[in-house]
């Protein structure tokens, strides 16, 4: 497949941020003493946030890729509300807060406005939260990707609502227990819907590069936002970011629940072009769905006071279905 | 100030918003001990010096070992290595080959002639030293870094101990040995062969030494009571080994047993075998399991068509024929007779029941105690004499060459600190860096490199070494399999996964620290730490 290059046999290969041992043409932005910082010090996010942790990741990838010419449109969302109280901002480039809904479309205009002034060097990132891009920016978005617009489009994906209280969002996966899904009743949490898959859809508009990633494998995501940048027209990336109060899981625990849901099949890591996988992660060592919701809070009532066999065997159904479909299993991992 | 409408402040840097006063526990960079560190009985670190040998500095990598084991290409072949038994790599895939990344450091250091310098100023001071076993030149050695003059005196022709009379040459070609004893020897150690310690007292009243350090091993073998017709068919496996070393070719015959299940048990099989017996057959009292020899030496044997009879105990010999009773375990794996006998037929028999040291130079040195056949020390390696020291194989320990190495650098210490009037005082443990500790996820799957082994037809009529070297490659692989248990091995991951961005990096060979003015204690660096290097701590309030 396609992808960053994997250093073998260097004691941690390319699984760790950096490494001594690494040639330095190798080496990850984030493992650079000089990066960028794009989201810095002093923001509100919680403990072991996700999102920050991601923004950053992108962020300081595309401003390497770019030599710091980025300008940034942001949704409303913990992302913006953590890192922009009036009147202090962590962010390190010039970045712009629309609203809610909008971001997508105020990309374009400043799209248009760079190439109006000549700016082409200067490349524009749009980014939110889920409900932001797959509920109401949907519109916007889906415009955007239509017109073919010369923007990069980042959806940190928590899986719902955080920044006004953990409210269901259209990526809030089955069973998940919100502020809107209540644990109760016959079949508490969240209804077992389908959900919206919004990078499959971005697939259908035909636009050049379709991404998804994790705040689990650092080097996957670097290497997608670098290829992002290194294309013109519309660009999506949609990057999994576990969310410890929404979620109910260990601070501390944020990548590794980031990790399990790659390693389990519920969250597909993969590329396309111009329409077309034309990479994916596959598993490394498979973990049944149960590890990685067990982790969660939100997913409490599926084990107590009682496993609730039927949905948990839905869940990794589900899973399952993933992988066959994306063809998730490596060599040498067992089924 | 000019503002845009409904401006009234300046944009200012989230920077002055001091997010460490969220936190209530905080995270701290430790050296944890790896479990292979804990395990050497030479006290060596491997962890550090694997750590160099995985960047290729190599001679950075000797240097770390010879500041614990002047013996490394030694060590690397004879030592049973229980450093990989406790290696946590063992729960990913193998353990690290450390044995044989330390035999190729130790040969790259003879084939460069790389040499220890000796800094510390002469302190003026002279111990004697019994014995240039392993031990011996080991605390010699270390005697002389620290500015002693250390004088070896040896009964035998030449130095070396077990290590030239108790491993053979298939396992530890001389010319390994003879450089690494040389090299010593050129430090300032003053060896002299063919001198006897016959009474120490004697020695200590006609020449003053500072100190003493007895190193005579275990040399006597331990002899069963068998009722023989021709006791010239009975010999015993160190002598055995001895006198091959010396030059004489011992007549074994066709057919040859050997009796005992040590390693020198299989030292003498093995060596039986390459002096031309046809049929060597192990008779042991009690099961393969219950063998104390290594298995590898075990299969080794067996590879070489070594044959073994187990739950036998030799009775008598009579015309070349052995009388063998069978044995049974009782439930606590005791061998009991059973009183059923079989004959065998035999050119030969060699003894490898053990070993006693010969005591008898000791017998004026006052309040030195002896228990048990062995000499009785302190945990400082002194004897009930003031001023005397002893290790190896005549204190009470487990009888390797490698605790005799580490016994010769204790003692080294504390004959170091005994010459100055103070007390020698270790320095404190790191807590262990278990398993449990690291985050096995971050490391490559990286199957361990095989040392090549000689063909069998060479082995069993040769003594060329069995098992090669590494080369360059093969030895920078296997070492960057090395886990970096509870050491940090700068891979940058707390750098990275903080999403506060609360560590610093310090560059190359600094490591980090972390900015608590911003880290809000979430613990991300502690779980996404590969190797265990950071913990947790409760905020002080
Ligand atoms: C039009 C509009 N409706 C509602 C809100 C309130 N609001 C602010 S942020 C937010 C939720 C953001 O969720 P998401 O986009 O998933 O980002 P997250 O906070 O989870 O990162 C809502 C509902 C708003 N600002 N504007
Ligand atoms: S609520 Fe979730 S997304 Fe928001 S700051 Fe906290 S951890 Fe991050
Ligand atoms: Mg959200």
């Amino acid at each position: 497949m396609s992808g960053p290059a994997q250093v073998k046999f260097y004691q941690t290969g390319t699984f760790t941020i950096g490494n001594r041992l690494l040639d330095v043409s190798v080496r990850s932005v984030q493992a650079d003493e000089n990066r960028s910082n794009s989201l810095t010090s002093g923001h509100r996010a919680c403990q072991g946030c996700g999102e920050a942790l991601g923004a950053r990741y992108a962020l300081d990838t595309a401003m390497r890729a770019t030599g710091n010419r980025i300008v940034v449109a942001n949704a409303t969302g913990c992302l913006e509300v953590f890192s922009t109280p009036y009147p202090e901002s962590s962010w390190q480039m010039p970045w712009l807060h629309s609203l809610f809904g909008n971001a997508p479309a105020v990309a374009t205009g400043m799209a248009a406005a760079m190439k109006v002034k000549g700016r082409t060097d200067v490349r524009v990132i749009a980014q939110g939260g889920d409900g932001g891009t797959v509920d109401i920016g949907f519109g916007c978005l889906s415009g955007m990707f239509e017109r073919n617009d010369d923007v990069l489009y980042i959806c940190y994906d928590n899986e719902a609502y955080m920044n006004t209280g953990v409210q269901r969002s259209s990526a809030t996966p089955p069973a998940a227990r919100t502020a809107t899904t209540p644990a109760v009743g016959g079949e508490p949490g969240n209804v077992m819907h389908q959900g919206k898959n919004v990078p499959l859809i971005a697939m259908a508009h035909g636009i050049p590069y379709v991404a998804t990633a994790t705040v689990a494998d650092l080097r996957d995501l670097e290497y997608k936002v670098d290829r992002a940048m290194g294309i013109h027209g519309a660009r999506y990336l949609h990057v999994h970011v576990p969310c410890p109060l929404g979620w109910g899981s260990a601070p501390h625990d944020t990548v590794k629940v980031a990790r399990l849901a790659v390693e389990c099949g519920l969250f597909p890591v993969f590329e396309a072009v111009d329409g077309e996988v034309v990479g994916r992660r596959t598993i490394r060592r498979r973990v049944a769905t149960d590890e990685y919701l067990k982790l969660q809070s939100r997913f409490r009532h599926l084990f107590s006071p009682k496993r609730d066999e039927e949905r948990l065997a839905a869940i990794q159904a589900i899973a399952d279905r993933n992988i066959a479909r994306f063809g998730l299993l490596g060599e040498g991992v067992p089924a | 100030m000019n503002k845009p409408f409904a401006i009234t402040l300046d944009v200012g840097s989230s920077l002055a918003n001091k997010t460490g006063s969220w936190r209530t526990e905080r995270p701290v960079y430790v050296d944890r001990l790896p479990p292979c560190n804990h395990a050497c009985p030479a006290g060596e670190n491997i962890q550090q010096w694997l750590y160099h040998a995985e960047e290729g500095n190599y001679e950075a990598a000797w240097r770390e070992i010879m500041r614990n084991n002047p013996l490394p290409a030694v060590m690397g072949r004879a030592c049973y290595h229980p450093c990989e038994g406790a290696c946590n790599r063992a729960q990913l895939d193998r353990p690290v080959g450390i044995h044989a990344i330390e035999r190729f450091l130790g040969d790259e250091a003879i084939r460069c002639g790389w040499k220890m310098p000796v800094e510390a100023p002469s302190s003026g001071k002279n111990v004697l030293v019994v014995g240039a076993g392993p031990s011996g030149l080991s605390c010699g050695y270390h005697l002389t870094l620290m500015g002693h003059q250390a004088t070896i005196y040896e009964a035998g022709p030449m130095a070396g101990g077990m290590m030239r009379f108790g491993i053979p040459k298939y396992r530890l070609p001389r010319d390994i040995l003879d450089a690494e004893i040389r090299r010593i020897e050129e430090m300032g150690v003053a060896i002299r062969l063919d001198t006897k310690v016959a009474d120490l007292a004697e020695t200590m009243r006609t020449h003053p030494f500072d100190a003493v350090f007895l190193a005579v091993g275990a040399h006597l073998a331990k002899r069963a009571y068998l009722p023989a017709g021709d006791a010239s068919r009975i010999l015993d496996a160190i002598g055995l080994l001895h006198n091959l070393e010396t030059g004489e070719k011992p007549l074994l015959g066709r057919r040859v047993l050997v009796y005992g299940g040590g390693n020198t048990a299989m030292d003498a099989a093995r060596t039986a075998k390459r002096l031309g017996a046809e049929e060597t057959i192990v008779v042991y009292r009690r099961t393969r399991e219950r063998m104390p020899a290594h298995d590898f030496e075990v299969q080794e044997a067996m590879e070489e068509g070594i044959m073994f009879k187990w739950l036998s105990t030799i009775k008598a010999e009579s015309g070349g024929t052995f009388t063998v009773e069978k044995m049974r375990l009782d439930d606590k794996g005791k061998p009991q007779p059973t009183g059923a006998f079989e004959t065998m037929e035999a050119d030969s028999l060699i003894l490898a029941l053990g070993q006693d040291v010969d005591l008898s130079f000791l017998t004026r040195v006052e309040g030195l105690e002896i228990e048990d056949g062995v000499v009785k020390v302190g945990p400082d390696m002194m004897t009930g004499c003031r001023g005397v020291f002893a290790g190896g194989d005549m204190v009470p320990a487990e009888r390797t060459i490698t605790v005799a190495v580490g016994h010769g650098k204790k003692a080294a210490r504390n004959i170091d600190a005994y010459l100055r009037g103070a007390t020698y005082a270790p320095p404190p443990k790191h807590e262990l860096a278990a398993f449990d500790k690291l985050n096995p996820w971050y490391y490559a799957d990286a199957s361990p490199t095989v040392q090549p082994i000689l063909d069998r037809a060479r082995r069993e009529s040769t003594f060329e070494e069995v098992v090669s070297g590494l080369d360059e490659s093969n030895a920078l692989f296997e070492a960057r399999r090395c886990l970096s248990c509870g050491n940090c091995f700068e891979c940058d991951n707390c750098y990275g996964v903080c999403p506060d961005n609360a560590v610093i990096k310090l560059g190359r060979g600094n490591r980090f620290e972390f900015n608590y003015d911003y880290c809000k204690g979430c613990g991300l660096c502690v779980q996404e730490c590969p190797c265990g290097a950071i913990r947790m701590e409760p905020e002080q309030i």
